[in-house]
């Protein structure tokens, strides 16, 4: 117990790390998620195909590689960052996006068709019908899913600890080997702070679930 | 056709050669040694020698991704220093190499494996200190090593660990280098997962060095003398390399220490050495002197 | 739905999707001629890098690579369906001292790190690699079988149960001999789809120094030096998505099949964590 004490700073290092790759990965599939979402009921063929493509590739690659790939691979291809987070925050948004995108999509598919109709019968444009009439009702269905994909992603981030990041996995690993006899202890350490993240966004997707999206 | 035929032969020949040389750098597991078996060695009754001698077989946990010492083969086993070192001890006991069986034991895990008795040895890159010392026992040290660090060819800037301060330097998370070059140096940790997954980053120039054990960045240099070179010949930790055992048998303990000895006036240390470290180190190590506590 | 968001698109729209369909090919070959030709310039390309895997001991490493993820997955899915199961009925027992014990131990395996509990099964009990990986995958997916089976039985209609305990039966019967057998059917898709996630979380193996299919292309990589890295990866990767894309493939055919044979055709209720890796 008292080596969870001593190391608090270091916990709290590879905390606050841990939320920063999950937060700013997250921003980043919500966008990209939903644009792959958008474009995958969009009229134009081509954006279908990528749309398609992508999240079949995605959803069915192993994170490990993923991240194999922003973090050795890309930088082979002269793409290089200077701070590992960013290599991180590729890979993990990356896959999370498939993810985002297949919620998002299985969303606007839950919205009545009569919905569609109604918008199109009064002139709307496709553009017009997504974000005004089938998105915004569409998420409010999608947001449990989509709380409980973000929770995964907070796990996920803990991959980067093998890839060049210190986050709390990372750390916890580091604390392991550095208190060999209270091992127990360091990674009941690492597992509360997930924990401080994870179990209250489980709670909230819950209370959404009950009150909002019980739209219909 | 006849000049394609005779191009993809030559691939053919290319490609068996890097392997072989890749193999020999290796350690040369194609000539791994199988060290004479004692015939019937003799030990005092309910001694741990006794009882692994008549099961005539032993567990040995070793690392299986550390060049030179212990990496596993694309056959499967492990070839290295410390293996050579684990077969030496175990030919003394009566058991030939075959009947080993080996273990991966990687930096986090090993005290717990003694203690639980799932090896009977660790032969693993182990440095003996104090506070290992209250969980497990050690024979030795059979190597002293010591951490250095590893740069880019070019690189002439890192020569000493405080030029490391507030820069980018990999090594294994978990591992005690890594835990050295922040707590004193003030380097900022960049983990990996292995020692070669340092590599990449290093050659991108997105970390300035990679640290751990000189022996094992000279595995490394040895591959690739082009592209990588130590900082300096100079250690600044030392690490004694002992052999993790059971804490309390003492018995077994003093038993290995003398084997150890025995191994360095008869040559079989110094041919360990020639036969898997010694084909990048060329100098020959002396043994250091037996820690009998 | 997609078909009613936009008219059949006459000659102007088609015109312009064409226009964007050509513009999105051009730009994608044009992104992956990039990466092609730096790959190049750094002799990915040379036949020698390719030229292991004219060596026999390759691929019977990538073989037991590939041998060793799929028993992990294995072992860890034979173990982890009927753990679910027993799980999922102390979650919905109707003792109270059952439940909510098991609600909290749900709740906290399903909120961690798979490779975190590896790797405390691997520090803690000193078990090998294999027992670790096996019991982390064992943990975590349990919890999300328990999970799924849990949202199959409430989506089933009441009069299911009701009928079944008006005809006498015990709790435990109706549930174990009417609602199980057909929550089980109508969430079959979703169980397979988490078996895409068991297979895949294998790869974590690799942080925790199991063999499976990733560690052993790293330690031939090592092995082999530097230039091989590429080669062996890229191999590795597409196995793994081949493996991947099979099963998936598996559960859209079972959604298929089952949404004509299961009663009120299969469901998909969201359930926590079925979107984790």
């Amino acid at each position: 117990m008292d080596v969870i004490i001593e190391n608090l700073p270091a916990y709290v290092d590879g905390f606050l790390r841990t939320l920063f790759l999950s937060v700013v990965s997250g921003i980043f599939a919500l966008i990209f998620g939903t644009l792959l979402a958008a474009a995958r009921v969009s009229p134009i063929a081509a954006l279908r195909g990528f749309s398609m493509t992508y999240v079949e590739i995605v959803r069915n690659t192993p994170l490990t590689i993923a991240f194999f790939f922003a973090a050795v691979v890309l930088p082979r291809l002269g793409v290089t960052f200077q701070q590992f987070e960013v290599a991180a925050i590729i890979a993990l948004s990356a896959y999370t996006s498939a993810f985002i995108a297949e919620a998002v999509r299985s969303g606007v598919n839950s919205v009545p068709v009569g919905q569609a109709e109604a918008a199109r019968s009064i002139g709307m444009k496709f553009s017009q019908v997504l974000s005004l009439i089938i998105l915004p009702q569409a998420l409010r269905t999608v947001i449990p899913p989509m709380i409980n994909i973000l929770i995964a992603l907070v796990k996920n981030s803990s991959v980067a600890g093998a890839f060049y990041v210190l986050e709390l996995f990372g750390t916890g690993r580091q604390l392991a080997n550095a208190n060999g006899d209270a091992v127990l202890w360091v990674l009941v350490g690492v597992a509360f702070f997930y924990l401080l993240i994870t179990v209250p966004l489980g709670y909230f997707a819950n209370l959404v679930e009950r009150k909002v999206a019980i739209a219909r | 056709m006849k000049a394609f035929l005779t191009r993809r032969k030559s691939l053919l020949v290319a490609a068996s050669a890097a392997l072989a040389l890749s193999l020999s750098a290796c350690g040369g597991s194609s000539t791994t040694s199988n060290p004479p078996v004692a015939e019937k060695p003799s030990f005092a009754a309910d001694s741990t020698m006794a009882k692994l001698s008549s099961a005539g077989k032993i567990v040995i946990g070793t690392k299986f991704d550390q060049p030179l010492f212990g990496q596993k083969g694309l056959d499967g086993k492990p070839v290295g220093f410390d293996v050579e070192m684990g077969k030496l001890i175990a030919a003394k006991l009566g058991i030939p190499a075959d009947k080993i069986e080996w273990v991966e034991t990687v930096s986090a895990n090993r005290e717990q494996f003694i203690k639980q008795g799932k090896v009977d040895m660790i032969v693993a890159t182990y440095t003996i200190n104090d506070k290992r010392k209250t969980e497990v026992d050690f024979a030795g040290p059979y190597y002293e090593a010591g951490q250095a660090l590893m740069v880019n060819k070019d690189n002439s800037s890192i020569t000493k660990p405080e030029d490391v301060k507030g820069k980018n330097v990999c090594s294994v998370t978990g591992s005690t280098p890594a835990e050295t070059i922040v707590e004193k140096y003030g380097a900022i940790l960049v983990p990996a997962a292995t020692y070669s997954a340092c590599l990449e980053p290093l050659r991108n120039k997105q970390v300035e060095a990679i640290t751990t054990d000189n022996v094992i960045l000279a595995g490394f240099v040895a591959k690739e003398p082009d592209a990588f070179k130590l900082a300096s010949d100079e250690t600044f930790t030392k690490e004694p390399y002992g052999i993790g055992l059971k804490k309390d048998d003492t018995e077994f303990r003093m038993w290995i220490n003398d084997q150890l000895e025995a191994f360095d006036e008869d040559g079989s240390y110094k041919k360990a050495w020639e036969d898997t470290a010694g084909e990048v180190i060329k100098t020959a190590p002396a043994l250091p002197a037996i820690d009998r506590y | 739905m997609s078909s009613v968001l936009y008219d059949v698109p006459g000659p102007k729209a088609r015109r312009v999707s064409l226009i964007g369909s050509i513009v999105g090919v051009v730009a994608i070959a044009g992104l992956l001629w990039w990466a092609i030709s730096i790959l190049a310039q750094q002799g990915i390309f040379e036949p020698e890098r390719w030229a292991v895997f004219q060596i026999p001991d390759v691929w019977v490493l990538i073989g037991n690579g590939i041998l060793a993820t799929l028993t992990a997955a294995a072992v860890a899915a034979v173990i982890a369906f009927p753990l679910g199961l027993v799980l999922c009925l102390m979650r919905i027992s109707d003792v109270a001292w059952i439940r909510i014990p098991t609600r909290i131990v749900l709740e906290f395996l399903r909120g961690m790190p798979v490779v975190l509990m590896m790797f405390f099964v691997l520090l803690v009990f000193a078990t090998g690699s294999f027992v670790a990986v096996v019991a982390g995958l064992v943990l975590y997916n349990s919890a999300i079988f328990a999970e799924i089976i849990r949202a199959g039985i409430q989506s089933l209609p009441k009069g299911q149960r009701e009928a079944g305990l008006a005809i006498g039966l015990t709790s435990f019967a109706s549930r174990r001999s009417i609602e199980l057998p057909q929550a089980i059917r109508r969430m079959l898709p979703s169980l397979v789809a988490q078996l895409v996630v068991l297979l895949k979380d294998t790869s974590l193996g690799y942080i925790v120094s199991y063999e499976e299919l990733l560690r052993k292309v790293q330690i031939m990589a090592d092995f082999l030096g530097p230039d091989y890295l590429f080669p062996v990866f890229f191999v590795a990767a597409a196995i793994y998505i081949a493996i991947n894309f099979s099963v998936s493939r598996l559960a859209i055919w079972i959604e298929k099949r089952g949404s004509k044979k299961a009663a009120g055709g299969v469901v998909h209720v969201p359930v926590a964590g079925i979107p984790a890796k």
